[in-house]
């Protein structure tokens, strides 16, 4: 049977005003919570796991209900069968690898204990640490042992809360792959907190945005990404982009839009259920614009600066008559022509142009 | 008590009874602090604030205050003193356990402070991790809350046995001054120099004197040691 994992949860707290209250709906697979610190993510994970009490609400695990307001149940955390990799590193300091893996299973036989404890240590290659205490371990090598600590009791959820903190490079993709190895053996939902948005594409099967208690979107990463519904969610996604302006014509039988910003007008694709005259906000995907080609909305701009990356580089452009500045993506031999000050035209297909409702 | 008669024309009986004391009393502290401890730093209950205090003042009282309160709780008229003799067929007072009481309510508040600072100076978060692992509140204390606090628990103990084993007030007025049954070093001392037997006196003093030294270098060593 698919273990799912639906969840509403609302808490308020009088000393700061802050409250959450989100609804979550999470298969077997990766689902990533995604947003600012501050936004309630671990609270989240902290709810789930039974550590804090909602206000209001309900979690329920396949057809187990770990949490109802109404009807007063509250599953202790010990007894939820979920495996929590908290932010903080929490490996029991005065204990080795070994020990460490063994205490979820105090319930379990010894042999099978030992079956157990074994071979999470092959999976995830810590058989030569297993009589090491933690603090003779490298960071990525604990954030290993925590994971398979928290998989050893066979948990029926599985959340992680910011797993590649602290890793370089190199550890962080092992623990990609790792992660990967995790899902495909375990047919767990596994809930993801991050603020890293490379990483939420990397992993999420689903990913749910989070601002200011809230959720302000949902859907795969690819869905989200192409189609932010507000500024603040563009904004999050990385979109520099992000511009207000005016509806200014619509065409339904070309199927285009005219929007008036500042000095520009652009054309973007039609607009069902838009008004002329209406505020919208839109954003613009920075690899979109480009310097050659003819098609699109050509519009100038003065290169103020640039940001070089080994294989791409990010150039800002102050638009002509505008306070506006706008982002745009090329590949690094590019700029080897291009000089700050100067003057260029760019392109804005139509197409890359997306609309959400104004702030 | 046989086998401690005279050696070198020193009584060692009161320096007996007052290891032995000192070491029963500083046992039932640990315990009665720990359980004491581990609820004011994890419960909310009604009267937390009022049973902090409580544990407190044994340590602002004068200790013949203290003893008198003892007296009125456990002399032969009490309800207690009269449970102990229904049930050991002697009174409580005045016997060498009441010497045990009397140290146990001079060390317990040391006791009772530094095990709740030491208890929640032990990071939530592992705690936390333990109860998603599985683990009952109790497991939890012992396996994870008392190793990691272990420490500090053991500096605060070691301090207690030295608290215990220096009670005066508390013991001279519900255990007595009675040689070879509930004379304790303190008290010997003390009755030594009301007797003008300065030599004893001394004696006495540099041994006690050497357990604290040796007691504080305990401690420091175990707090170092972190």
């Amino acid at each position: 049977m698919k273990t799912a994992l639906e969840a509403s949860l609302a808490k308020q707290f009088s000393a700061d005003g802050f409250s959450l209250d989100v609804t979550l709906r999470c298969e077997p697979g990766v689902t990533v919570l995604f947003g600012a610190s501050g936004a309630g993510k671990t609270l989240t994970l902290n709810l789930l796991a039974g550590l804090t009490a909602p206000d209001r609400g309900r979690v329920l695990l396949g057809d187990e209900l770990l949490f109802d307001a109404g009807s007063g149940v509250h599953v202790p955390p010990r007894s939820r069968g979920i495996g929590y990799v908290f932010q903080s590193e929490t490996l029991f300091p005065h204990m080795t690898v070994a020990e460490n893996m063994i205490f979820p299973l105090a319930k379990v036989p010894t042999l099978e204990r030992r079956r157990r404890v074994n071979h999470l240590l092959e999976v995830f290659r810590i058989s030569d640490l297993a009589g090491r205490l933690p603090r003779a371990l490298s960071g990525g090598e604990r954030q290993r042992v925590t994971l398979a600590r928290a998989l050893a009791a066979d948990p029926r959820l599985l959340l992680l809360d910011e797993p590649a903190r602290g890793l370089d490079y190199e550890l962080r993709h092992d623990l990609y792959a790792v992660l990967r190895q995790v899902r495909e053996q375990y047919p767990i939902p596994i809930v993801v907190v991050t603020h890293d948005l490379a990483e939420a594409f990397l992993l999420a099967g689903r990913m749910y945005i989070y601002r200011l208690g809230r959720v302000e979107q949902e859907g795969s990463p690819d869905a989200v990404y192409a189609a932010p519904r507000t500024a603040q969610v563009a904004q999050l996604l990385g979109f520099t982009n992000v511009f207000e302006g005016v509806v200014e014509e619509l065409d339904p039988a070309a199927g285009t839009s005219r929007l008036r910003c500042q000095g520009l007008l652009l054309t973007a694709g039609y607009l069902p259920g838009r008004l002329k005259g209406d505020k919208v906000g839109f954003c613009i995907p920075a690899a979109a614009v480009s310097l050659e080609g003819s098609s699109g909305n050509r519009v100038k701009g003065e290169l103020t600066h640039q940001i070089l990356s080994p294989s791409i580089a990010r150039l800002f452009f102050r638009l002509e008559n505008t306070t506006l500045d706008l982002e745009c993506e090329v590949p690094r031999s590019r700029t080897a022509d291009l000089s700050v000050g100067r003057s260029y035209a760019l392109q804005v297909p139509a197409s890359a142009i997306h609309v959400f409702p104004a702030a | 008590m046989p086998g401690f008669g005279t050696i070198g024309n020193v009584d060692w009986f009161p320096l007996w009874l007052s290891l032995r004391v000192a070491a029963l009393a500083t046992l039932i502290s640990l315990t009665l602090g720990l359980a004491l401890a581990y609820a004011l730093a994890n419960w909310r209950f009604r009267g937390k604030e009022a049973l902090d205090a409580l544990t407190t003042l044994p340590m602002v009282l004068p200790p013949t205050v203290l003893g008198y309160y003892l007296l009125v709780l456990l002399g032969r008229d009490s309800f207690l003193g009269k449970l102990h003799e229904h049930v050991w067929g002697a009174p409580l007072v005045f016997t060498w356990q009441a010497a045990v009481v009397a140290s146990t309510v001079h060390a317990v508040p040391l006791l009772v402070k530094a095990a709740r600072a030491a208890l929640e100076s032990v990071d939530r978060t592992l705690e936390d991790a333990a109860r998603t692992l599985g683990a009952s509140e109790w497991r939890v204390f012992l396996r994870i809350t008392l190793p990691l606090a272990r420490r500090s628990v053991m500096a605060a103990t070691v301090f207690a046995f030295a608290r215990a084993l220096g009670d005066f007030g508390i013991t001279l007025m519900i255990a007595g001054n009675i040689p070879g049954k509930t004379q304790t070093m303190a008290v010997a001392i003390y009755d030594a120099v009301q007797s003008g037997n300065g030599q004893l006196a001394r004696i006495l003093v540099l041994v006690i004197s050497a357990v604290a030294i040796a007691v504080l270098y305990t401690m420091n060593r175990l707090q170092a040691a972190k």
